[in-house]
């Protein structure tokens, strides 16, 4: 530790550059943290609440979303392999005034207590033993009558269809956690109060002790209707960690692109210093300092630096994730963990983690400037004063090339564990071949203005780029990553925006659209209420929907289904490819369908549709943005026919007269009591589309807008260290009769010109990831595709803004070597 | 002619340079000896219009430096001055005949006769066939023969040459001497060579020594 002065002291002698290094990494750590600790936080809620739910049950059989025959239950009990069966009715109800819905779970008491004892309802007046079997009771865990604000003995309004029945709070649940927001009722009284009756959710078994679950899942699931699957409590946990999965990724990318920003400026910052310190390191060399020891002090810089981001980074990320966690919720309000109250805990491993990485950041940054550092002959350096042997760098296009071509090579790697990991590959190959080819690419660029520029600021300028592009490699480097995240992210998510509207667009062509709840709640219209829509005056056309969802594969997330009226070339959907008439009745499939399950148009498949299996045609691929699990469409009167289900979810209306549009959805809004039907413009739905879309992604641009606010910072930090190193310089041009404003207007070149080529590097490298995010890594992640859009004004005026902010920041920077002291830095006895 | 009169200047109100005096003629080279803090750098600084002083005069072809702001100054550097460092201060950057086309090219001479005076500056001072070479390259007593075709390309008025042999070993430092003298000469233009050096000053025409009083023969 005896050179620690020497080595670490130079971090507090360069504190601008050491600062902003640390920034960037206290951001990519904290970023990366927070994200983790929110998502462990809320799957593991989400993980308690299914084990409360499944309490000793062995194996469940679940169905689809609108439930199977409970003539299953008896057939059930007679198996000689289960020792308990309980009934269950799930309901996702609706209540007035409230956006989040309250599961309730209709259940038999009886044999409740022997599979799940954690759900048992307490009745507040103990006299009422049989409160728990009145049809209108209803117990609410604490979480539930505090997210809902009712207390025992108070009345809780709920929807069911699209009638408003209110319920009484008879009690609590007490061996329900704090932050399950959950409801359970008899199970008759769920089944009659929700239009359910003869249907069941699932049922939770307890294996005989004579038999073991293998055996179970081997001799049950023939005997089973279809559509109705035999799976272990623990899939749900599952299946929701798989799904939120692609999204924990990408956002902990975001996270990681600060953190490579951070690499980059602690490369910079280390790479400008040791070209500063080379009289130091020679000297330092000559008194007897090993190559090793030199390389590993200056690795220690860097760590450092990363040890340091890394600390404050957890502490950060941990106080970012209490506060997302309170404010929007477990998914960050992307509506995977509706409810759900997760609480934040410290998790060691994962803490050590990121420290690592922040650590791991600083060592990577400081790594090369280290070995160029020790590769400095010491009596050179002593010798030469000039930084322009440091800033010779061995240029080696060919690996950039051969990084460029591996990166096209890996977006073709399918995912692994449904993670795009050959696209993430890809981005970092792209960005390393990127850099790797700056070097020549600024020399080219720049040897015309060296050569043929008239004035001396541009020949000057140029010049020192084309004789020493390892300058423009440590100081566009930053540039170049951050401006291609940056333009990749912005062409992803225009081209994101843009055929989320265009498919909107296409989905909402009628002129008002009427549901009574979300597709998957309690809430849907009945067969009066179709007619009594159907009956109102004004409507031209009307077309129902119905909302489905089917189980197709063990440990497969259910897929949703939408009946509603389809023309037989399937021209109203937002088609992708070519649509394939059949003689089959026909199925239109998600992007989501094709890539998980294989579905390919002209393909025949089976679905489980009333308790049957059935055979359809895959006619065509239809682009769906809502559901990342799959989707399928039927006709409405083929479903009706197969199922005999006439609920449907909305309507879509289109009207006579489009100026009386407004009469017409009050008429409509006027069918049902209260606010149970609500009635939308398409233009409302899609404004409010898109403002939930931009207000998801403007977390995205502000975490963006730091990185790069810190990446330019970092820049400028640069450019003023290496200001500094040029003092003689400055004098000397200033004794030969450069005037003040030549210097500053070379310094703005300079500063311009390493910008442009970084800018120039990064928008097309930029296009590149942004091709790679919406093709491999979106398709692999979410399985939609989109067509590609480029925001060129503000792609320009981005670019144009960086440009000008780098020269600027590179004149700042110089102005401090130019004042008149530096003049005579040029004079040894002065 | 360059007239120097009654010369002052002091930091902090302690005098660096006390009324000295100075006459010399076109073509004139002469060289400044004096202990270190004695003001060689102070006259040198105000002599090059690097700095102004408190009192006195620096007059070149009748043009009185202290009567010309800044921006003026810097013209007339570029114009009329001819600089030599210790340290030789070649730009890393740019090629030998770059280095060397730097005043031309801030005069606006355009590139191919601004190539052409460099490349004949260089073939004077000995380095023909170097043109294209980077300073890396050279030796110390070559890059200080690229110091002098720089300083002499533009034919200023006015050499100053500071320490020129202090980095340099004797046997090159003899041959950067004569060469600046030579060059001078031969430019017509007034050389001033400042110095610790006895050996270094003899090469002048004349010595003269710098003291607390001023300049003295």
């Amino acid at each position: 530790m005896t050179l620690a002065p020497v080595f670490l002291g130079s971090l507090g002698r360069r504190r601008m550059a050491s600062l902003f290094s640390l920034l960037a990494i206290i951001l990519g750590v904290a970023l990366g943290m927070a994200v983790q600790a929110i998502h462990e936080a809320a799957l593991n809620e989400f993980g308690r609440g299914v084990r409360t739910l499944a309490g000793e049950a062995d194996l469940r059989l679940v169905g689809p979303a609108s439930g199977f025959d409970e003539a299953l239950f008896e057939q059930i009990l007679r198996h000689p392999d289960i020792a308990v069966a309980t009934p269950i009715v799930e309901i996702d109800a609706k209540l007035a005034g409230h956006e989040p819905l309250l599961k309730v779970l209709g259940v038999d008491i009886f044999t409740l207590a022997r599979v799940a004892p954690r759900l048992l309802p307490q009745s507040h007046d103990r006299t009422e033993r049989f409160a728990t079997l009145a049809e209108a009771s209803i117990f609410l865990s604490a979480a539930a009558q505090q997210a809902y604000g009712v207390r025992t003995g108070d009345p809780l309004p709920v929807q069911a269809g699209s009638r408003t029945l209110t319920l009484r709070v008879a009690g609590d649940l007490p061996g329900v956690g704090d932050g399950q927001p959950l409801a359970v009722m008899d199970i008759a009284g769920a089944q009659l109060a929700f239009g359910r009756l003869g249907k069941l959710s699932r049922i939770d078994l307890i294996v005989a002790d004579s038999s073991s679950p293998e055996s179970l899942r081997r001799s049950l699931p023939a005997t089973l209707p279809a559509g109705v699957q035999l799976e272990a409590p623990e899939a749900a946990s599952e299946q929701s960690g798989n799904l939120t999965r692609a999204y924990r990724v990408n956002l902990a990318m975001l996270a990681a692109i600060a953190l490579l920003t951070g690499a980059f400026l602690v490369f910079s910052a280390q790479a400008l210093s040791v070209v500063k310190r080379r009289s130091e390191f020679a000297f330092l060399r000559a008194l007897g300092l090993e190559r090793t020891t030199l390389i590993r002090w200056l690795l220690a810089e860097g760590a450092l630096v990363g040890l340091l981001g890394g600390l404050i980074g957890v502490m950060l990320g941990y106080g970012l994730a209490w506060v997302a966690l309170q404010a929007l919720g477990g998914d960050l309000g992307a509506g995977y963990f509706s409810g759900l109250q997760p609480q934040l805990e410290f998790k060691p491993a994962l803490t050590a983690l990121y420290i690592m990485l922040g650590l791991l950041a600083g060592l990577a940054g400081a790594a090369l400037p280290a070995r160029q550092a020790a590769d400095i002959s010491p009596a050179q350096a002593l010798k030469s004063s000039g930084d322009a042997l440091a800033l010779h760098s061995h240029q080696r296009p060919w690996a950039g090339l051969l990084a460029l071509t591996a990166s096209l090579a890996t977006c073709f790697i399918p995912p692994l564990g449904g993670l795009p990991v050959g696209g993430y590959a890809a981005i970092a190959l792209l960005l390393a071949g990127s850099i790797l080819l700056l070097p020549a690419v600024a020399q080219r660029l720049t040897q015309p203005f060296a050569e043929r520029g008239k004035a001396v600021p541009w020949r000057l300028a140029a010049a020192r780029l084309v004789s020493a592009p390892g300058y423009a490699v440590v100081a566009a480097a930053g540039v170049l990553t951050s401006v291609a995240l940056a333009v990749a992210m912005a062409i992803m998510v225009a081209s994101f925006r843009e055929s989320v509207d265009e498919w909107l667009v296409q989905l909402l062509p009628a002129d008002l659209y009427l549901r009574a709840g979300r597709a998957q709640s309690s809430a849907y219209l009945g067969e009066e209420l179709q007619a009594a829509i159907a009956d109102t005056p004004g409507i031209k056309r009307l077309e129902f929907t119905r909302h489905e969802q089917l189980r197709l594969g063990d440990g497969q997330a259910p897929v949703a289904l939408i009946a509603r009226p389809l023309a037989a070339d399937g021209s109203s959907l937002p088609l992708v490819g070519q649509a394939q008439p059949s003689r089959l009745p026909a199925v239109w499939i998600s992007e989501a369908m094709a890539d998980q399950f294989g579905w390919q148009t002209g393909q025949v498949v089976a679905l489980p549709l009333g308790g049957m299996r059935r055979e359809f045609q895959v006619n065509g691929v239809w682009r769906d943005y809502s559901r990342q699990t799959g989707a399928l469409m039927i006709d409405l009167a083929l479903y009706r026919q197969l199922t005999g289900d006439q609920r449907v979810n909305d309507a879509a209306i289109s009207v006579d007269n489009p100026d009386a549009s407004a009469q017409v959805a009050s008429r409509l809004g006027a069918l049902a009591e209260g606010n149970a039907l609500e009635v939308a413009r398409p233009g409302e739905i899609r404004r409010i589309s898109l403002a939930i879309f931009d207000r998801t992604f403007a977390v995205t641009y502000l975490l963006e807008a730091v990185a790069i606010v810190i990446g330019l910072a970092g820049v400028a930090a640069s450019f003023a260290s290496l200001a500094a190193t040029r003092r003689k310089e400055f004098g000397m041009l200033r004794h030969l009769g450069v005037s003040r404003a030549q210097i500053g207007t070379m310094l703005a070149l300079e500063g311009g010109l390493v910008a442009g080529i970084g800018v120039l590097g990064g928008g097309l490298a930029g296009a590149g990831i942004g091709l790679i995010l919406i093709d491999v890594v979106n398709r692999q992640s979410f399985h939609w595709s989109m067509d590609l859009h480029f925001p060129w004004a503000g792609l320009l005026l981005f670019a144009g803004t960086m440009i000008a902010l780098a020269a600027l920041a590179a004149v700042l920077a110089g102005r401090q070597a130019m004042r008149q002291d530096a003049v005579l830095a040029v004079r040894e006895d002065w | 002619m360059l007239e120097i009169t009654n010369l002052s200047r002091s930091f902090n109100g302690r005098p660096a340079l006390h009324s000295t005096s100075l006459r010399l003629a076109e073509g004139e080279y002469v060289a400044i000896v004096g202990e270190s803090g004695v003001g060689k750098s102070t006259l040198l600084n105000l002599i090059a219009g690097l700095d102004r002083a408190d009192q006195g005069n620096v007059v070149l072809d009748g043009e009185d430096l202290g009567r010309l702001d800044e921006a003026a100054l810097t013209r007339w550097r570029r114009h009329k001055l001819g600089f030599i460092f210790q340290a030789f201060h070649i730009l890393p950057h740019l090629t030998l005949q770059q280095n060397v086309a730097l005043p031309l090219w801030l005069q606006g001479g355009s590139g191919a006769a601004a190539d052409d005076s460099a490349r004949q500056m260089l073939d004077a001072v000995g380095l023909a066939g170097r043109a294209a070479s980077w300073p890396h390259e050279l030796s110390g007593g070559e890059l200080q023969r690229v110091a002098i075709a720089r300083a002499l390309v533009h034919r200023p008025r006015l050499v100053l040459a500071d320490e020129p042999t202090g980095n340099l070993d004797p046997a090159n430092a003899t041959r950067v001497l004569d060469l600046l003298g030579e060059r001078i000469r031969a430019a017509g233009a007034i050389g001033i060579l400042v110095t610790h050096s006895r050996e270094a000053a003899a090469t002048a025409d004349r010595i003269l020594q710098l003291t607390p009083d001023g300049l003295q023969e």
